[in-house]
């Protein structure tokens, strides 16, 4: 071996410590980005459990206890039917997680198979479905939630519908421009050289490297969708009693009842603006995170 | 500039095209006979010679193709058809809620930018202190925040405040006077649902500004301005804004679609007789009519508002002002 003067010091070098893992990397590096995903895991569990974490039934009505202040019986008050609000608050973030990750999660693998396919095809195939997708882009999110509902009617299913529909073609666009920019690359061309299907090239090649920018959308997507579930209840267009939902209990007595029991309208409140800001703190850690360009910011 | 201005403009025409066929078909998807289910309202079936009359006044005893050209074409001379709510001419029931959800949306377009551009500047400026912080997370805030409960909250503040200073609860009146008539009452309809409905918009303009500014200030001109010993203003103001402002004011266009989300609801809770509460009336009522007149309105003024927006960013970059 050749005596040279780094050996010494090479042959002394202590193994380095192991990589810490990448979630406590992020808890480091995004400690925002960490406080979102808390609030979000908390609305989740309560969601998930709230048959064992509520004190009562959502739907019961005690007329004896209505409109209560906060007390022991009732830690957030009770509504003008005397039900408890922290219970319907705690089963409504059931109802706010299924209609917000139902949407997100349809919406935004429909866009990302029309956006990557659009992208891998071009030409008409790519002309037509940019079309489609500008057409539907023209209509404001609520605006189209309403027609659909205008023409389906509400309820859970009808509602998670009306706001699918509109996420599409905003994923779609998204993830277009992403796999534009994977078509160019080499191994796109090898994998066709090889005689790999359509299929499996824009499954295997494309999808997986387009992933970054589609789950950021999908955190986003997850709180736009709560937001717009919300506002749909609040209407008295979205989901309909006697299914707990936030914006139904801001749509009851939130407004009649806003100065002699104004806790009927704070706390749903402060549980929608919670969770999707758990959703936005998280969603801009994550971009963060994937993004080299924006890591020194 | 030519070419592009020429390209934006043909592009609008197929886009209002599929969205008055979308509009059209989507009010046709309707389950069952939209006459059978106004006139037989109660459980109770309808006379077959007022569901053929109805049938008749509607258009629906013609083919699909004949009653989407007298849709296009009665759009087009401004002709919405009849409520089948309230019985009168859909243009007049427009027309009568317009003004002040045409206020409101100027409002809280101003106020928006006006919060929005000091404050992301500022932001980008002070990166990573106290106050690019508060900035950050107000803003973060203003996203998440449902307009329609921040319209009620506000109602409440302003009752408790005005409890308090003045011994007495007030609460902005609900009818409206148009501003020449008597201006402050006026801005006191308008000003607490502006407010609400551009906090939102605010937000997302406030986060892209100081997104642009920083990656203006990041880049090789400005190290020069400020190397060839200009003062930090005229390197800010001259400089980096002008450039930095360049994607806000599209931001500010595809916005706008949020905005009028905004204004359906928080009419909603202010009780302000504007187009957006005439929207949930015209659904609530199954007024198909009604419905099917706002939704193409809104993606008329959706469309056209953006074309704006995209010739005047035309206008404003070079790059493309003398392409």
């Amino acid at each position: 071996m050749v005596d040279l003067p780094y050996t010494a010091a090479l042959e002394n070098t202590v193994e380095a410590p192991r990589a810490r893992s990448g979630a406590l990397d992020f808890c480091r590096r995004e400690p925002l980005g960490t406080f979102g995903l808390v609030l979000v895991l908390i609305m989740a569990v309560a969601g998930l459990g709230a048959e064992w974490i509520a004190p009562y039934s959502p739907t019961a009505n005690d007329f004896a206890a209505m409109t209560e202040p906060p007390s022991w019986a009732h830690i957030m008050g009770t509504d003008q039917f005397g039900r408890d609000l922290f219970s319907r608050i705690v089963f409504g973030a059931r109802t706010a997680f299924i209609v917000g990750f139902s949407c997100a999660l349809v919406g935004g693998f429909a866009g990302l198979v029309l956006g990557v396919a659009s992208a891998y095809f071009g030409g008409r195939i790519d002309t037509v479905l940019q079309r489609i997708n500008d057409v539907i882009m023209a209509f404001p999110l609520i605006i189209l939630a309403l027609a659909v509902i205008a023409v389906f009617g509400s309820g859970v299913f009808n509602v998670i519908l009306a706001i699918t529909i509109p996420l599409i073609p905003r994923c779609a666009r998204v993830v277009r421009s992403s796999a534009l920019a994977i078509r160019e690359v080499p191994y796109i061309d090898a994998a066709r050289a090889c005689g790999f299907g359509h299929t499996r090239i824009i499954l295997r090649h494309m999808v997986p490297n387009v992933l970054a920018p589609f789950l950021i959308m999908l955190t986003a997507f997850v709180g736009q969708a709560i937001l717009a579930e919300a506002s749909l209840s609040y209407l008295g267009l979205g989901v309909q009693e006697p299914v707990p939902a936030w914006g139904l209990m801001l749509q009851g007595g939130a407004e009649e009842y806003a100065t002699t029991a104004p806790w009927i309208a704070i706390f749903p409140g402060v549980a929608i603006a919670l969770t999707v800001f758990g959703f936005s703190l998280f969603g801009d850690a994550l971009r963060d995170a994937l993004d080299p360009k924006l890591r020194d910011r | 500039m030519h070419r592009y201005i020429a390209n934006r403009v043909l592009l609008v025409i197929p886009t209002l095209i599929g969205a008055a066929v979308l509009v059209f078909l989507l009010m046709r998807l309707i389950p069952g006979d939209i006459c059978a289910i106004r006139l037989g309202s109660g459980g109770t079936m309808a006379d077959p010679r007022a569901i053929a009359r109805c049938h008749a006044e509607l258009g629906l005893d013609r083919s699909l193709v004949a009653q989407f050209i007298d849709f296009a074409w009665g759009f087009a001379r401004l002709d919405f058809g009849i409520s089948m709510w309230s019985g009168k001419p859909v243009a007049e029931e427009i027309a009568a809620r317009l003004p002040i959800s045409l206020e409101i949306a100027m409002m809280a377009t101003v106020l928006a930018i006006l919060i929005a551009i000091p404050l992301g500047t500022i932001s980008a400026l002070k990166q990573n202190s106290w106050l690019d912080h508060v900035v950050r997370v107000a803003a973060i805030a203003g996203i998440s925040t449902p307009s329609f409960w921040l319209g009620i909250v506000s109602i409440l503040a302003v009752l408790e405040i005005s409890n308090l200073l003045f011994g007495a609860p007030w609460m902005p009146p609900i009818d409206y006077v148009p501003f020449w008539q008597d201006p402050l009452r006026n801005l006191s309809i308008a000003f607490l649902p502006a407010l609400t409905v551009g906090y939102r918009y605010s937000a997302v303009s406030m986060r892209m500004t100081r997104s642009a500014m920083l990656e203006v200030l990041r880049e090789d001109y400005i190290r020069t301005a400020r190397a060839k010993g200009l003062i930090e203003k005229i390197v800010i103001n001259r400089h980096a804004l002008k450039n930095a402002l360049l994607p806000v004011v599209t931001l500010i266009g595809i916005e706008f679609a949020f905005l009028i989300s905004g204004l359906v609801v928080t009419e909603q809770v202010f009780n302000i007789n504007g187009v957006g509460r005439l929207f949930v009336l015209a659904v609530q009522n199954q007024d198909y009519t009604l419905t099917q007149a706002l939704v193409m309105l809104t993606v008329v003024t959706f469309v056209f508002v953006n074309l704006a927006v995209d010739l005047l960013y035309a206008w404003l970059d070079p790059r493309i002002r003398f392409g």
